[in-house]
Formats: C-alpha cells, sequence, structure tokens
C-alpha cells in the first residue's frame, strides 16, 4: 500500500467517524439550524447528479456522445425509468445494467 | 419485526442481524463491485480491504475510486467524502436520545458503524412500544451484520477482480452509475429536488475540466443553492396564498 492511499484511508475515516460520532459525542447540547437541516437534504441528489451526467454524456471523459449508440446514456435512462416507475432500487441497478450490456454486445 | 422474543441480550443482538438481512443482500453487490473495481481504479488489496474495514461507507467509498482513478488530490478526496457523508450527522443527531444513557464504550463503535442501512432498522426498533432497556443490543447486532457482510463482500470483489483480467474493460463502473441514477430518480420528489439535480448536472458538465475534480464540489454546491432557495421561495409563496 502505498502512502498515499494510506493518506486517503486515514483521512476519509477521520472524517467519516467524526460525522457519525458528532451528535453522540456532543449530547443535545447542539442543534442543526433549519437552514442546514434543509441544505443537507440536498447533498445527496446535488452530489450524485453530478458524478453521474458527465459519465454518461461523454463516456470516455472528452467527446460529447448525445446519441443512441451511447450504452451509458441507454442504461442510465432504463435505471431512472425502472426506479421512477417501480420505485425500485435494486431492479433500477439490475435493469440498466442488463440494457447496458446487451446494448454493447450488440454494437461491439 | 413483530415477533415477540424475550427480550435477553442475546435475542436483541441476533434479532437485530436478522432484521439486517434484505439490507445485507442489497449492500452485498455492492461490496463485490467496489472490490473488483478497487484494483482497476489503483487501490491496492490493503488498499481495498482497509477502505472497508475502516472507512466503512459505501458511497463515499465508490466515489473515492471514481476520484482516484482521475487523480483527484487528497484534499478533494477527503472533502468529497466529508461532504457525501455529512448525512449521517442527521442519524447521529436522531439516535442520539437513544444512546444518550450509554457509555463511551458503546456510543463510539455504534458512531463508527452508523450506516443508511442500520439507521433506518434501528430506528423501527428504538421505536417500538415495549420498554426493553437492551435496545442497543439490537443496534449492535445490525452493526456487527452489516460490517461482516461488507468486509466479506468486498473481499470477494477484490478476488474476483485479481483473479479476471480486463475485468476493468467490461464497463462494471455502470453498476454505479446505474445505481446513483437509480437512487437519485427516487429522490425526486419536489420541484426543488428536481431543480437541485439539473444545476448539479449542469455545473459539473460545465466545471469537469477544472483540475483535482473541484468540478464536482462546485456542482454540488451549485444544487443544494439551488435547491435550498426555492424551497425558500415555494414556502413564502405559500404563505402568501
Amino acid at each position: 500500500m502505498s502512502q498515499y492511499e494510506l493518506a486517503v484511508i486515514l483521512g476519509m475515516t477521520a472524517v467519516t467517524f467524526l460525522i457519525r460520532y458528532s451528535f453522540f459525542a456532543l449530547g443535545d447540547k447542539v442543534q442543526f439550524p433549519p437552514l442546514v437541516k434543509r441544505a443537507l437534504r440536498y447533498v445527496p441528489v446535488a452530489v450524485l447528479t453530478a458524478i453521474v451526467v458527465p459519465m454518461v454524456l461523454l463516456p470516455d471523459g472528452r467527446h460529447w456522445q448525445l446519441d443512441w449508440r451511447n450504452a451509458w446514456l441507454l442504461g442510465a435512462l432504463v435505471s431512472a425509468f425502472i426506479a421512477w416507475r417501480f420505485n425500485h432500487l435494486l431492479a433500477a441497478m439490475g435493469g440498466g445494467m442488463a440494457v447496458f450490456f446487451l446494448w454493447r454486445w450488440l454494437l461491439a | 419485526m413483530t415477533t415477540t422474543f424475550h427480550p435477553t441480550r442475546h435475542g436483541e443482538l441476533l434479532q437485530g442481524a436478522r432484521d439486517s438481512l434484505p439490507m445485507l443482500a442489497g449492500a452485498a453487490p455492492f461490496g463485490i463491485i467496489f472490490g473488483t473495481l478497487a484494483g482497476p481504479s489503483g487501490l491496492s488489496l490493503l488498499g481495498a480491504m482497509g477502505m472497508s474495514l475502516f472507512v466503512f461507507a459505501g458511497s463515499s467509498q465508490f466515489i473515492a475510486l471514481t476520484l482516484l482513478s482521475g487523480g483527484a488530490g487528497l484534499a478533494v478526496i477527503v472533502f468529497t467524502t466529508f461532504v457525501v457523508n455529512l448525512r449521517h450527522a442527521l442519524y447521529s443527531a436522531t439516535l442520539l436520545p437513544h444512546v444518550a444513557s450509554l457509555g463511551q464504550r458503546w456510543r463510539i463503535p455504534l458512531a463508527f458503524w452508523l450506516t443508511d442501512e442500520t439507521f433506518a432498522v434501528v430506528q423501527h426498533r428504538y421505536g417500538a412500544a415495549d420498554a426493553s432497556p437492551l435496545k442497543h443490543w439490537y443496534h449492535l447486532g445490525s452493526s456487527l451484520a452489516m460490517y461482516g457482510n461488507w468486509i466479506v463482500w468486498t473481499l470477494v470483489g477484490v478476488l474476483l477482480g485479481r483473479s479476471f483480467e480486463g475485468l476493468d474493460k467490461l464497463g462494471l463502473e455502470f453498476a454505479m452509475v446505474a445505481t446513483f441514477t437509480g437512487i437519485v430518480v427516487s429522490l425526486l420528489k419536489t420541484r426543488p429536488m428536481v431543480a437541485a439535480a439539473i444545476a448539479a448536472g449542469a455545473v459539473a458538465l460545465l466545471a469537469r475540466d477544472m483540475p483535482y475534480k473541484l468540478g464536482l464540489l462546485l456542482a454540488a454546491l451549485a444544487g443544494v443553492v439551488v435547491g435550498v432557495l426555492l424551497e425558500g421561495r415555494q414556502a413564502t409563496e405559500e404563505e402568501q396564498a
């Protein structure tokens, strides 16, 4: 394991534990202001969308691929549809992956 | 979860693990995929296992892989982890009344093992009508089950990744895209939430060439700000109506 890896793991461990322990440690002396509570609710959607959108629209990291041959785009759309229509995360994951791999295989 | 059992330490511990079973099954594929992708993303076997053993936070571990393979800096990875895992502070705050009477000997490990899944399961138990003084044993049972499960499946993934050459070219990263897409869509219940996603996606595209993946943080910030502002405006409009 490189020193860089070790530093990444130590850093991630420290911040993750401090967040999880924050209120367990402080007791009920501290309360979130309402604005912070509201902001926290948007974090998962904002972060996950920011990760997924570029991966799907520019699969190679440099070129836009806005057409039906883009397996990433098609797979993500299928996942989105399943999640929206059936509200089932594992099905959304499985369905999207199935279409993604099928599409890559068909176009290969 | 309605089965009656005599609340002994052992009974609570086992029941906590048993009630976490669906969550264990749900986490298994993610553990395998994390372990499989670790090598191609530049993590050694020890590094992958270390991350699951010490960080123990699935979504941030996945994001760390993406960032590592993109050549992100240490500060960006740690700060992104902080942002992504901030929601756990809300869980910590919510569960506090139930663990406040326990000593640090309990609170520290239960905090370390706090995940979305265990939070969901133990919330239910702490809220149950019976006044059992041993509900923290149930909490421990769910925690240990999730932890052991995550480590075992990470190891399976790492070993799979090592025994198949070229696994990184199969496009397994797409599993992450599919999962995150599913999570995002299931959260898009209100207009401000949709607007937050659009803003985050747009900024992520515009800022994609920033060094150390800083664009990701900028995009997340944009999404949060847009969501909070729109929610605030919606609330004032409703008051005026």
